[in-house]
Order: C-alpha cells, then sequence, then structure tokens
C-alpha cells in the first residue's frame, strides 16, 4: 500500500504506472496459439484412426511432413530474416493436414517435398501466417499430385504387396467410379477402407470437427455449407440412380469429405470473414467436390474444390460486406 | 431475458446482436455502500466538462462564492452551466489537464467559510419521500430550462447537455424515454450503487424528463447481473407508469443504439440518434441529479464515483464533489496497491488512462479503475488469421480486421467502403482478438484518415 503523497517522496518504491489508449482489458486466454492447439486436438482421434488402420505407413507420413514443414518453415522464415514462428504450431498444424491427405504407400521424398512447397510456396511467399491466399497443406498436395502421378493417383493407393489389409484394395471412391463396387457404409463411417491415411474415418472426422466447432474455433457455416451442398447434390444423384440412400452417404462418408469440411475448408486464413461469406464458400466447396467426383476423370475432388473456393475468397470478402446496424 | 418476470412488458428481445461478455469484476466495490467524502480543501472546475461550447466564467479572481453558486454559464444552446461545490474563494484562473487529453482553462475554489455538509446532500438523495404526485405541476418547458439552470449533463460518461435532450419539441416526437442504468462497463459500479440507495430519486426524475418530452412510455432499463438494483427500483416504480426493462448482461449493452434495439426492437439509423426513432435516453445518474435540480432547485455539484480495481487498496463507492482532484480520491481508498499499473478515469473498456493524479474529477467521470499488471496485460501481437472473432463481436455489424488494416495501409477509400463512421469505439474487437492486433486503437487512426481525405 502506498499513499499518493508517499509515492511522490524521494526516493520512495511506488508501483509503476503506465497508460495507453482503451481498450485497457483484452481476452488474454484466447490466442492464435491456442487456436492452432484446439486444431491439433481435434486432429487426436484422425491420427490414432490412420495409425489404427495403416500402421508403420501412417507414422511413416506423419513424422516425415512433420519434420520437413517444421524444417522448412524454419529455412524460409530465416531467409526472409524474420523471427522464426514455429512455436505458433501453425507449421505443425500443416505437417500433420498434409500426411493425413497423402496416401499411406507414398514413398519419403514425396511427403517432404509436399511440406517444402507447402510451406514455401504456400505459405511464407505470401509473407507467412494470415498472409498466404491458398491452404499450405493443399498447396503441397497439389504439386506432388502433379509432380507424382503415379505415386499420388488413385491407382497409387493399391499395393498388393502391401501388409496392412487395407491397402491392398481400391479406394471406395475409386471402386465405386471405376467398376460400381460398393464399400459397406458401415466400414465407410469407421474408417475401415483404404484412402489417403486421414480420410478414412467419418465418425474420426466428425468427432474432431464437432469439437472444434463448438469451441469456435473452426466456425460451423463452413462445414455446414459444404455438407449441405453436398448432402443435395449426392441426394439427386441417388435419386437418378435408385440408390435408395446408398450413394448419398457413400458421397457424405466416402473419401476426405468430412476431413475437407471440418478440417481444410476451415483453415481461417483462406476462408472468408464474414458468417454468411462463410457458408458461401462452404457451398461452393460442396458444389465443385460434387461435380468433380461426378463429372471429371478424378474420383475425388475435394483438393481441388477447397484451393478453386480459396482463389475466390477475396471476391466473396468483396459481396458480403455485412450492413451496419441502422443501415436501410 | 424474463429472469425478473419483465419479459413480456417491452417489444425488444433484452439483447442485440454480437457483443461481448468480459468478466464484469464489479465484485471489488459492488457491495460498498456510497460513502460521502468530507470536502476537499479547494476544487479545480474545468469550464468545459460536457459536450459543446464551453461556460464562460461569471466570478473574477478573489471573488467569494457560496456553496452552489454558478461560476460559469452556458451560453450557447448546447453547453452547461457550472456551479461551485463548496463554499470559498476564487483563485487566479488556472489551466488543467483532463484525463482525456484536453487542457483547459478552469476556475479553482479555496475552501472557506460557511459549508453545506455533503452528507445532507446525499440524504436528500436517498430519501424515499420524493414526491411522483407533484411532477404534473411543472409545465414541460419548465422542466428543461430548471435542468438547464441546474448545469445538468449525463452523467453515463458523454455529458451531453441534458436540458438539450429532453427539450419539448414539435419537430421530433419521443414516445418513450429509455432510463440507462445498464452499467455494461466491467468494474463500474455507482450506477448500480445509485439505483440500489437512491431508487427514488431516479424514479422522480424519470417522470420529470418523461413530462418534458411527453413521452408515453418510460422504461428504466437494467442488466440483469444487478437483482438488487433491479428489486429497489421495482419498488419504488411501483404505482407509477414507469417500468423496469431487464435487458441481457453484456458488453455494449449499455451503448444508446445497443439498447435501444435491445428494448425496443428499432434500429437507430446510421449517423442518426435515438430522436431519430421516437426515442430519448439518459442515464440513471442524470436522472437523479434532474429530480434535485427541478424539485430542489440544487445544481448539480455532486456526483457518484466508483474507485474499483486490483489495483486499488479499499475499493469503494464515493458521493464526491466535481472538482476534487482524483489523488485524493485514491489516497481515500487507501491508496495503491504495489501491483497497480494503470489508472482509468470510467472503466477498462472506453476510460481514459491518465498518469497525473492533479486530474479533477468532472461530471462524466463515472469512477476510477486502477488495474494491476495482470489485469492489463496484453499478448504480444500476432498475424491476423482472418478468424472473424471481431466480426462476430462488433455490434455495429462491421468487419474491425478490415478497417484496420485499412488504416494501418492508409487506404480510407476501403475504410469508409467498410463503414468505418459506423464504429463507436466501444473496443469489443480488441478485446476479443486472438492475434492481439490493437483494432479499433487502428480504426480511430483510420477515422482521422478519412476525416482528412474529406477535407480535401
Amino acid at each position: 500500500m502506498s499513499k499518493i503523497s508517499e509515492i511522490e517522496g524521494a526516493g520512495h518504491e511506488g508501483p509503476t504506472l503506465n497508460v495507453a489508449p482503451s481498450p485497457h482489458v483484452s481476452d488474454i486466454t484466447f490466442t492464435t496459439k491456442r487456436m492452432m492447439t484446439d486444431v491439433l486436438i481435434a486432429l487426436v482421434p484422425l491420427v490414432a484412426m490412420s495409425v489404427f488402420v495403416f500402421r508403420g505407413y501412417a507414422v511413416k507420413q506423419l513424422v516425415v511432413c512433420v519434420v520437413a514443414c517444421l524444417a522448412s518453415e524454419a529455412l524460409f522464415v530465416s531467409m526472409r530474416g524474420r523471427k522464426i514462428t514455429l512455436t505458433d504450431c501453425s507449421a505443425a498444424v500443416t505437417g500433420i493436414i498434409l500426411a493425413l491427405s497423402l496416401p499411406g504407400t507414398a514413398p519419403w521424398y514425396v511427403g517432404a517435398l509436399a511440406s517444402f512447397v507447402a510451406m514455401g510456396i504456400g505459405k511464407i511467399i505470401f509473407g507467412g501466417l494470415g498472409m498466404n491466399i491458398f491452404n499450405p497443406a493443399m498447396v503441397g498436395r497439389a504439386f506432388v499430385m502433379i509432380a507424382f502421378a503415379s505415386l499420388m493417383g488413385a491407382g497409387a493407393y493399391e499395393n498388393p504387396a502391401g501388409v496392412v489389409d487395407a491397402i491392398s484394395q481400391a479406394t471406395p471412391l475409386n471402386a465405386f467410379k471405376g467398376s460400381g463396387v460398393a464399400t459397406s457404409v458401415f466400414d465407410l463411417f469407421f474408417g475401415f477402407t483404404n484412402g489417403s491415411i486421414g480420410e478414412t474415418s467419418a465418425l474420426a472426422a466428425l468427432i474432431g470437427g464437432i469439437f472444434l466447432c463448438v469451441r469456435r474455433t473452426a466456425s460451423w457455416e463452413i462445414p455446414v455449407g459444404v455438407l449441405s451442398c453436398v448432402a443435395v447434390l449426392a441426394g439427386l444423384a441417388d435419386l437418378s440412380a435408385g440408390a435408395g440412400g446408398y450413394v448419398l452417404l457413400h458421397h457424405l462418408f466416402g473419401g476426405a469429405l468430412l476431413f475437407g469440411a471440418f478440417f481444410i475448408a476451415t483453415d481461417p486464413v483462406t476462408s472468408p470473414l464474414t458468417p454468411r461469406g462463410k457458408f458461401i464458400f462452404g457451398a461452393g466447396v460442396g458444389a465443385l467436390v460434387m461435380i468433380i467426383r461426378l463429372f471429371s476423370g478424378y474420383p475425388e475432388g475435394v483438393m481441388f474444390a477447397i484451393l478453386l473456393m480459396n482463389a475466390v475468397t477475396p471476391l466473396i470478402n468483396r459481396w458480403t460486406i455485412p450492413h451496419p446496424m441502422g443501415d436501410a | 431475458m424474463g429472469f425478473f418476470g419483465s419479459k413480456e412488458e417491452f417489444p425488444g428481445k433484452g439483447s442485440f446482436p454480437h457483443g461481448i461478455h468480459p468478466p464484469d469484476n464489479k465484485f471489488y466495490s459492488a457491495g460498498a455502500a456510497v460513502e460521502v467524502l468530507p470536502n476537499p480543501d479547494k476544487v479545480v472546475l474545468p469550464l468545459l466538462q460536457h459536450i459543446g461550447a464551453p461556460c464562460e466564467p461569471v466570478v473574477k479572481p478573489k471573488q467569494v462564492v457560496a456553496c452552489g453558486e454558478m461560476v460559469g454559464k452556458g451560453q450557447a444552446f448546447v453547453s452547461a452551466a457550472l456551479h461551485s461545490p463548496v463554499a470559498g474563494k476564487v483563485k487566479k484562473n488556472t489551466v488543467v489537464t483532463l484525463a482525456n487529453g484536453r487542457h483547459l482553462p478552469a476556475i479553482e475554489i479555496k475552501t472557506d467559510g460557511d459549508q453545506v455538509d455533503p452528507k445532507d446532500l446525499w440524504k436528500e438523495m436517498t430519501a424515499t419521500d420524493w414526491s411522483f404526485s407533484t411532477v404534473s405541476d411543472y409545465a414541460p418547458d419548465e422542466i428543461s430550462k430548471l435542468i438547464h439552470a441546474a448545469g445538468i449533463v449525463g452523467l453515463g460518461g458523454a455529458a451531453f447537455p441534458t436540458h438539450v435532450k429532453v427539450m419539448p419539441s414539435d419537430k421530433q416526437l419521443i414516445d418513450t424515454l429509455l432510463v440507462n442504468g445498464c452499467e455494461c462497463e466491467p468494474y463500474l459500479t455507482c450506477d448500480y450503487r445509485l439505483m440500489k440507495e437512491a431508487p427514488y430519486a431516479i424514479v422522480a426524475g424519470a417522470l420529470l424528463a418523461g413530462r418534458a418530452v411527453s413521452a408515453k412510455e418510460i422504461f428504466i432499463c437494467v442488466e440483469d447481473n444487478k437483482p438488487e438494483a433491479i428489486e429497489a427500483l421495482e419498488r419504488a416504480t411501483q404505482d407509477t407508469v414507469v417500468k423496469v426493462a431487464v435487458v441481457e448482461t453484456k458488453y455494449p449493452q449499455g451503448s444508446e443504439k445497443q439498447l435501444v434495439k435491445a428494448v425496443l426492437d428499432l434500429e437507430v439509423p446510421l449517423g442518426g440518434l435515438p430522436s431519430a426513432v421516437g426515442v430519448a435516453m439518459s442515464n440513471v445518474g442524470t436522472m437523479a441529479a434532474v429530480a434535485r435540480g427541478v424539485m430542489k432547485k440544487g445544481p448539480l455539484t455532486h456526483r457518484v464515483v466508483s474507485v474499483t480495481g486490483g489495483g486499488i487498496a479499499n475499493p469503494k463507492n464515493l458521493f464526491v464533489p466535481i472538482g476534487i482532484t482524483m489523488g485524493e480520491l485514491i489516497d481515500y481508498c487507501g491508496g495503491l496497491t504495489q501491483d497497480a499499473a494503470r489508472i482509468i478515469a470510467g472503466g477498462p473498456m472506453m476510460g481514459f488512462a491518465f498518469s497525473d493524479l492533479n486530474t479533477p474529477v468532472t461530471k462524466g467521470t463515472s469512477g476510477i479503475t486502477i488495474l494491476t499488471h495482470a489485469e492489463a496485460a496484453r499478448g504480444e501481437e500476432t498475424s491476423c488469421v482472418r478468424c472473424g472473432r471481431c466480426v462476430d463481436a462488433c455490434p455495429m455489424n462491421l468487419v474491425p480486421t478490415r478497417l484496420a488494416m485499412a488504416a494501418r495501409y492508409q487506404n480510407p477509400e476501403l475504410a469508409r467502403q467498410y463503414n468505418i463512421n459506423a464504429c463507436f469505439e466501444c473496443g469489443s474487437c480488441t478485446y476479443v482478438c486472438p492475434a492481439n492486433i490493437k483494432l479499433v486503437q487502428l480504426i480511430r487512426t483510420g477515422k482521422a484518415q478519412v476525416a482528412a481525405t474529406m477535407k480535401k
């Protein structure tokens, strides 16, 4: 305790006062780092499921991508002469999401190169966290998908010599598109199928995704937009095929749809700012996914759909400037 | 928010879209009954304590003034008179700096001679015998004139001259008077204590102001975190036309446009005043001052001030003379604690930090909030990840991050496109930002940039 008169006296050890413009308080519990930590926690079910189904293949991809992403970020950031920003955990998030989007059988250099491109061309070249236009993980994946088509294409997922059961089969979407073979909805939902190591389990993606939305780290408008649009378009496809609901569930639970809707499309940096813009963005992703799945040569289109909508994000932001309260 | 059975009484939802829920931290001083401060040795009365034109001094140095005597006259229409809270001798004219940074000429009065005991003033305010039945004896324009003579301005913080607000007018018809007792700023409890201890004065003032503007309905609006104030007001408003509207506890509920939306479900047009939708609004403290100014012909010379926060030894609510220094209030409350970091005139969301303890208390000083280093802590600024939290928080439905970046990169055209002037600087965006970007601070500079381009 010290009275003002005493503080002003010479030699008195008083409190150190400072001034600043208002507001003088802030919510220090909610930070960018906590958002990233939330994403890491939400990814746990997916990582666990990928390790359970793909064993060593999953562990290899995860380790390669996370290490390569952290190293690339450190390299590129130091090349720009900036402070190393690894502690915000965003590079680790990119690494895990990238790994989960790769096939287990892809050799180590595919993951490493994808990480290098993701951080360098996807993120740091634009100015680092918050400045990139495209989702970094998807930029890296798109690069290796084109550069190593044979190692990343649908056929590459099947490895008859694989030691794990899952990778000796075709991916569900490819099997359905190529030969009309339908995987059971049960397997799709729980994830006992082939595919990119993190995409197979709809259940794991839902658990993590709902956690993110409840924590409001991810905006619910985006997954709701994606899923409702896919449900409508897949429902139409279902009706025209007379499949009795199977096609609808197959499209919702199959491929990377739930993983993409909850974890990749919700990247705040590359999605719109306003709730309305977020829903439009999500619906656009959903529509593009269905167009690619139904009408293109690729069995799956989540990656391209998200990258295309990332490009449209600034435009959506411009369309959806909200009306201030009282603006007629 | 029908927690207290008041839901059906008003058309609004009791809340407004967006906003934030900071911890209210009212516990520091909410339980402290108002204490009357003894008269200080001197008071310093700045000549501009309100929005509008400064008042003209009507006393000369060495002149002897009585308690409550007018020392400054509000000549212009939007101005307010100034009265001495003590009897004493006028000293040489001085210049003071207010907490908001303005340098102003001021009248200094050295306390001397026969004083009115401020305890009697407070007793008068807290009396339960304020006569509601005599309200109709006053003509509407008489009420406005008496308010003008008493030098009453809005005591909620903005300090807009009250007689202008309650001026009977043929042009702008007023249907509803909203008496603002939300006190949504964290920490502050002066309005809460006044509602709890002097509800009858508030109701009398509300009836008078309502009569002056010919309002059909009068609501006293209180957030639902103040049940004891609601109870006291409900008791005082029995058998009157005044209703208590209980609204959600949310920042910035006490902001003019947000409260009109919450209680009446009306939107005040952009750039307009509540009178545009037939609403007059005034703070509860102002209403108590109106009751005294009109019924007892007593000028506004004292007010309730909260001295609160983790940085003050004994948080209190004080009934103080206007013109006393902030330092005297802090001393009365036991002084600062060792970890005190920031002294704020007003609350922590919109108040002004100051460092000169000789800064005088003005009519608009609702409290002194003293934060500790932990309370004022701010994380290091990182990049905007465009998470949209600020968009979800903004009570005006703006895009704060866009406005702030437009300001940072000096793009007034973009700022205007995103309606920068609709921002009333509540600070909700800065409060929530996970990247710790000083959004509202940047927006303030952006407004200056926009204003500069308009002049060209």
